[in-house]
């Protein structure tokens, strides 16, 4: 049994010790925000937060995860920034297809965190790991620069 | 298991050979229950032996069947494969017998009384008593046998003359068991026999002479092989493994992973998912201790001093092209501040791949990736030298040199398309 | 169908309209439907009556449109939402109509349904070829326009006044003395009228809704992880189940030992279908632990392809050029042409095979019980869906029930139905529901991929280097004649590989178009997002571009010149986007622009790329214009959208993309090595669409058809250098 702190919430798992967060999430928690891509950290549509850094969950052992701070997409606009960040892609229309921009939000939060004022360049390399099928990556920038600015 | 029992046996092993393979046959007839337990615990005996002498990581090809060989090994003289060493009587090792057997692992002669070339590493094996010789024969002939016949070796003149090899063995074989040292603990003397016999960590770990033979006189103190740099693991702490704490080592040998010493990669995570992970904790604290007491060398590369780095993007960098692909497809696991992001098997700090200038082991693990088994689970580093070109590989290279080691990469296209050509 | 519609619809699409079989008039239901949030009606379902399964096949009536009791309207979309915005753009159309505002409309997803739902573009039921707008501005409409007509007439006797006296505002109906009645109020008055044909349509000047940004309605649960695509359905009893088919096409499993997979701790059932093993487990680590835990042990029979390479299939296309093929265009006489012209240039260009790669891969809940097969699945073609599902199930196609599902990417994956089949074959074999979702690697190595084309082209030039005449050959694998044989005619002419090839947009006097199919092996083709033009635009605007420069003249100049005075709206975009791009602004060395300009989809485009190389063949990006008249816009944002992020799709496939086969394996398997567009890649694109009141076109895959062009053509004005085989990647060159 592991205890996990899931958007502050305590959840008892009976998994495997190795299995990723990202299944535990999906289809243990039925917290299915959280997306699968490639289950190799190389899209980032699986992006949680780690005690408030952007962690691939498709890759992070459930537990590695217990005892820290687990926040999903489902809980990141209970945060004053979350909800800003959401509210930012809706006014730029940022949204295609949508499967990627739970990560996309997650990894632009935990990036607003650091990094408060924003340009492209923090942007682009800040945001690198976060794939776009549909490729918004336009109004990506546009949508975490206008939160950076306000 | 202690190395006393091992050399008070050296001196009967011969006998014991002999008398052992007339009884085995005996006991299955006539004494089922105790003897076949017997045989059962020599079975078990050979596996783990096997384990530790890592046979098949050489006898084994990519979706081939273990133990059946086939593996090929590219040297400056020619091509070797590894061969079927399952109990298939036609194809393989069915019809040898124990002093066949020995022979090849302490003499390395074939059965047709051919001498083998070292790739296969019986200048190690031979200190191996014929009594764990035998467990391994016993345990290989436990297998399903493999219908593969062997390939033929692809070998030019002069050094498909395999008599040479007399010659050779005359030099650089000693052809001796193991000799526990009374002066060292059990401990040390069992790790001994690990490191220089079974798990023959000098075949990879100690360079090798104009002979092809291993340097006595660098035990140890690093190499390079298949394009790998196999780090210096004698005792000197800048160097080697001196200042690793034990439990560190440990923990690199029997998980692939030290967090801010080493992470296992290449040939070296193969060793770890095929052997290493499956020895007990006394036999790999055995290890620790010897390797803590090998005579330090001051060669290779030195560990990168541990930098406190930030978990956000440097803002400075002389690679910004490697910056950017870091960020692309690094990041993610590594981390800009070198822990690792999700698991501390990424953790890059302290590592000596990031401190190597000319990044040997660095661009082969980004051409073809890398993945490490362990009881907590398997760690996959992806390839990327398909996708990316060589430019961007070297700048990538350069930049992690830069960021996590305090290096100054050379690496530039033509370097990593030698590395991509090289066997 | 005579009306009031200022829109022009040409009289080619109005006969498809009838065609089609589109039941134009009743579309009006008076069922009560709760007022949804805007999502997927299965969900809705799901959530609401887990246990209720009955089958209920749509009628004629109400199959666009349902209004509640409560006013509130619903949209039966025919076409499934997978980011292009399409049922907001729908919605704002029907909203527009019946004169409510669009958040009193939600969206259902249609059921399959042939007589009903049919593309009259694309004569079958499905979300594909940029069609949905176009096929739809007037139908929709039209059933809107005709339920405000029916409310506004049921108002009216219930007030026993004329009906010209009464109007409709805001989901209300106002009659004399501002009498109101709300939608609601009298739509089961309303259901009971004969439903009116030749519907007037509002005039564009008076539109209130289509033309001005609207924000999507699926969006707000796309921001906060609550939407629900396939791959996150849960139904009761549910497993999950992941496979791994032959690596091979064509190859069959022949044994594997099962008992190493139920050894995995959450695993369920180990399920060996013909060509494929899967893992059913408690959850997808399990599946995929199984899966593992099988590789050693599977033994698969590869079949006729396990020794195939890519030089193989290569050298296959290019054999193919020996063959006739079929003419899709014989205009003068091209051989004479040459033989007598003043100079001639000759090229060949080749496209590699691609793969979709959405980000939600392969994915379908499927149960197989006595009395149905019901799945829940995000298709862009439903009734190939329920064909697939019937056939893998044994059931008759009635008793397949599809419900389809918002898709997390598809660039035309799902029209295609082989991970339905598998899903449906799989849960066949089990007594409980199972959610199919495939690895990224299943989903690569797995794909229908784009064809491989190799275009060989000649053309006979005047003293001035204008062209008399060309002759294109094409080689690649028939989508068609796989997809839909039946529309393939006997000589074996693929419409869509001659698409912007057999009547290009330069007007010549000599033209001979020949196609060559050759169906590779070991690989299996299919719809790639931009389809046809995405290989005819990017041939003839490079062949185009090299005719310029070898008759050295400014590569827009030389197409304004070939234009002549045809295509005025090519024209005009092409103009704009020089205009925007400062096109003749001289650049310094290292710097190149480049350009393409077609009529794509219906709609034309003209597309820019200004780019800069350094020297270690880092190329950057540094401006990236895309024009378009694309008729009459609906949503402004999803149109900008698109534009946008086709462009850039279009740009991760020029730059990275290929797909290659080893020993008949696909030798790509993640995004390790199947490279796609970061955002560090990703230029801003600058979008400028042009007002027009023509009928609308495609937009979906519009920009994705033109980038591949002009980015070649930048990188032959910057280097001095053609490189002619796609991706960039395979010359060196490499984003910086």
């Amino acid at each position: 049994m592991l205890t996990l702190t899931i958007n502050d919430v305590d959840l008892e798992v009976d998994v495997p010790d190795d299995m990723p967060l990202l299944w535990v999430l999906r289809d243990v928690l039925g917290m299915t925000g959280t997306k699968y891509g490639c289950g190799i950290a190389q899209c980032g549509v699986c992006t949680v937060h780690m005690n408030g850094n952007a962690v691939r969950s498709c890759v992070l052992p459930v537990s590695e995860a217990a005892g820290n701070k687990i926040t999903t997409i489902e809980a990141i606009g209970k945060t004053a920034l979350g909800k800003r960040v959401q509210q930012a892609w809706l006014e730029h229309e940022v949204v295609q297809c949508g499967y990627c921009q739970s990560g996309q939000i997650m990894a632009a939060v935990a990036l607003l965190e650091k990094v408060p004022d924003v340009d492209d360049a923090d942007i682009d390399l800040g945001m690198a790991g976060n794939m776009c099928r549909c490729c918004t990556y336009t109004r990506i920038r546009g949508a975490i620069k206008s939160v950076a600015k306000a | 298991m202690n190395t006393q029992r091992y050399s008070s046996l050296l001196s009967r092993s011969r006998l014991f050979g002999l008398v052992g393979g007339m009884l085995s046959l005996w006991a299955a007839a006539v004494l089922p229950a105790q003897a076949q337990d017997a045989e059962q615990s020599q079975i078990e005996r050979g596996e783990y032996l096997a384990r530790a002498g890592d046979c098949v990581a050489c006898h084994i090809t990519e979706g081939g069947k273990p133990f059946a060989g086939g593996l090929a090994f590219e040297l400056p003289f020619g091509t070797l494969y590894s061969p079927n060493i399952t109990p298939d009587k036609e194809t393989g090792i069915g019809d040898w017998s124990d002093d066949d057997f020995v022979n090849a692992m302490q003499k390395g002669v074939g059965k047709d009384g051919k001498h083998y070339y070292p790739a296969f590493p019986y200048t190690s094996y031979t200190l191996m008593p014929r009594e764990d010789i035998l467990a391994i024969k016993a345990y290989l002939f436990s297998l399903e046998p493999v219908h593969q016949p062997n390939r033929d070796n692809d070998i030019g003149f002069p050094f498909n003359q395999r008599w040479g090899m007399m010659f050779w063995n005359w030099m650089f074989n000693d052809n001796e068991r193991f000799k526990p040292d009374p002066e060292q603990s059990a401990e040390w003397n069992r790790g001994a026999y690990l490191v220089e016999g079974l798990g023959h960590c000098g075949e990879c770990h100690t360079p090798r002479n104009l002979f092809q033979a291993r340097d006595s006189s660098k035990a140890l103190a690093g190499a390079e092989i298949q394009g790998w740099k196999a780090w210096n693991i004698t005792s000197d702490d800048e160097h080697g493994i001196g200042a690793w704490p034990d439990e560190a080592l440990a923990s690199y040998l029997s998980a692939g992973h030290a967090e801010g010493y080493g992470v296992a990669g290449g040939p070296m995570a193969e060793v770890v998912n095929h052997s290493l992970r499956f020895l007990t904790p006394e036999d790999i604290n055995a290890m620790v201790v010897y390797l803590k007491s090998v005579e330090p060398q001051s060669e290779g590369i030195k560990r990168p001093p541990l930098k406190q780095l930030e978990a956000s993007v440097p803002q400075q960098t002389d690679h910004p092209l490697g910056r950017k692909l870091f960020a692309d497809t690094c990041v993610s696991c590594h981390s800009w501040d070198g822990n690792g992001r999700q698991t501390p098997y990424a953790a890059l700090k302290g590592l000596r791949t990031v401190h190597d200038p000319e990044a040997l082991n660095l661009i082969q693990i980004l051409l073809d990736g890398d993945a490490l088994h362990t009881a907590n689970g398997n760690y996959v580093m992806p390839s990327f030298g398909e996708a990316y070109s060589n430019e961007e590989l070297a700048e990538l290279s350069n930049f992690v040199l830069e960021h996590f080691g305090e290096v100054e990469g050379q690496l530039d296209a033509k370097t990593v398309e030698e590395r991509r050509q090289a066997p | 169908m005579n009306k009031n519609s200022s829109a022009p619809v040409s009289p080619e699409r109005r006969r498809m309209l009838k065609a089609s079989g589109v039941a134009l008039g009743g579309l009006l239901i008076a069922t009560w439907l709760p007022p949804m949030v805007p999502k997927s009606f299965a969900i809705q379902r799901l959530e609401e009556e887990p246990e209720d399964h009955e089958l209920q096949p749509p009628t004629a009536l109400g199959a666009f449109l349902r209004v509640g009791h409560n006013g509130h309207i619903t949209l039966i979309s025919p076409k499934i939402e997978m980011g292009q915005g399409v049922q907001t753009g729908f919605a704002m159309m029907i909203a527009e109509e019946l004169e409510v505002p669009l958040s009193q409309v939600s969206v259902a997803e249609a059921p399959p349904n042939p007589e009903l739902y049919s593309d009259s573009i694309l004569n079958f039921q499905a979300t594909g070829g940029s069609a949905s707008t176009r096929s739809n501005w007037e139908p929709l409409r039209e059933a809107a326009a005709a339920a405000r007509i029916m409310l506004i007439q049921a108002a009216a006797n219930q007030w026993q006044v004329s009906a010209a006296d009464c109007r409709a505002e805001n989901g209300q109906v106002i009659g004399p003395g501002d009498r109101r009645l709300g939608y609601g109020e009298v739509v089961a008055a309303a259901a009971e009228l004969t439903v009116p044909e030749n519907v007037p349509l509002k005039k564009p000047e008076d539109f209130k809704i289509i033309g001005k940004p609207a924000q999507r309605l699926d969006t707000p649960s796309k921001v906060d992880g609550s939407a629900k695509f396939t791959i996150d359905l849960h139904v009761p009893g549910m497993k999950i189940a992941s496979a791994r088919a032959c690596p091979v096409v064509g190859g069959t499993l022949v044994a594997v030992d099962e008992s190493r997979a139920r050894a995995v701790p959450g695993v369920v059932e180990v399920i060996k279908l013909d060509n494929a093993v899967a893992v059913i487990g408690d959850h997808m680590w399990a599946a995929i632990k199984g899966l593992e835990a099988l590789e050693e042990s599977v033994e698969w029979d590869f079949g006729a392809h396990g020794g195939i390479d890519q030089a193989q299939i290569e050298q296959a296309l290019r054999d193919a050029f020996e063959r006739d093929g079929a003419i899709a265009n014989d205009v003068g006489d091209i051989d004479k042409a040459l033989d007598g012209a003043e100079s001639k240039i000759e090229a060949e260009y080749e496209m590699p095979f691609l793969a979709h790669s959405p980000l939600e891969p392969m994915t379908c809940v499927a149960q197989v019980r006595a009395d149905a097969c019901e799945l829940w699945v995000g298709t862009q073609a439903p009734v190939f869906a329920r064909q697939a599902a019937a056939k893998a199930s044994g059931m008759p196609a009635e008793k397949v029930i599809i419900h389809n599902q918002w898709i997390g990417g598809a660039f035309g994956r799902r029209l295609e139905t082989d991970f339905i089949t598998q899903a449906t074959a799989i849960a066949k074999q089990v007594d409980y529901p199972i959610k199919l979702v495939w690895t990224r690697e299943e989903d690569t190595t797995h794909d229908l991929y784009r064809p491989h084309y190799i275009d060989r082209f000649a053309a006979a030039l005047d003293a001035d280097g204008m062209p008399i005449g060309w002759s294109q050959t094409i080689v690649g694998a028939s989508v068609l004649a796989r997809f839909a044989p039946d529309a393939v005619p006997p000589n074996g002419l693929d419409s869509d590989a001659v698409e912007n090839s057999a009547n290009p947009l330069y007007p010549l006097s000599n033209l001979r178009v020949r196609y060559v199919p050759e169906a590779p092996k070991a690989i299996l083709n299919s719809w790639w997002r931009g389809v046809g033009p995405l290989h005819g635009a990017y041939v003839v605007e490079s062949f185009v571009d090299e005719l310029a420069y070898a008759a050295k003249q400014d590569p827009v100049d030389y197409r304004l010149k070939l234009l002549g005075d045809q295509h005025p709206r090519a024209q005009a975009v092409l103009r704009l986007a020089a205009e925007k791009a400062n096109w003749r602004q001289p650049l310094p060395d290292g710097r190149g622009r480049g350009v393409a300009v077609q009529e794509v989809f219906g709609s034309y485009l003209a597309t820019v790329v200004e780019l800069q190389i350094d020297a270690n063949n880092g190329v950057r990006i540094k401006r990236l214009i895309c024009v378009a008249d694309c008729g009459i816009v609906t949503n402004p944002t999803s149109v900008h959208s698109q534009l946008e992020g086709g462009t850039l799709f279009g740009l991760s496939a020029a730059l990275y993309n290929e797909i290659t086969v080893k020993n008949g394996r696909v030798e790509q398997s993640n995004y390790n090595d199947y490279r796609q567009l970061r955002i560090s890649d990703a230029p801003p694109v600058e979008v400028f669409v042009v007002p027009s009141t023509e009928a609308p076109g495609g937009i979906g895959e519009a920009g994705t058809a033109m980038i591949a062009p002009a980015l070649m053509n930048a990188m032959h004005a910057a280097t001095g250098k053609r490189f002619r085989r796609l991706p960039l990647a395979r010359a060196g060159f490499h984003v910086i």
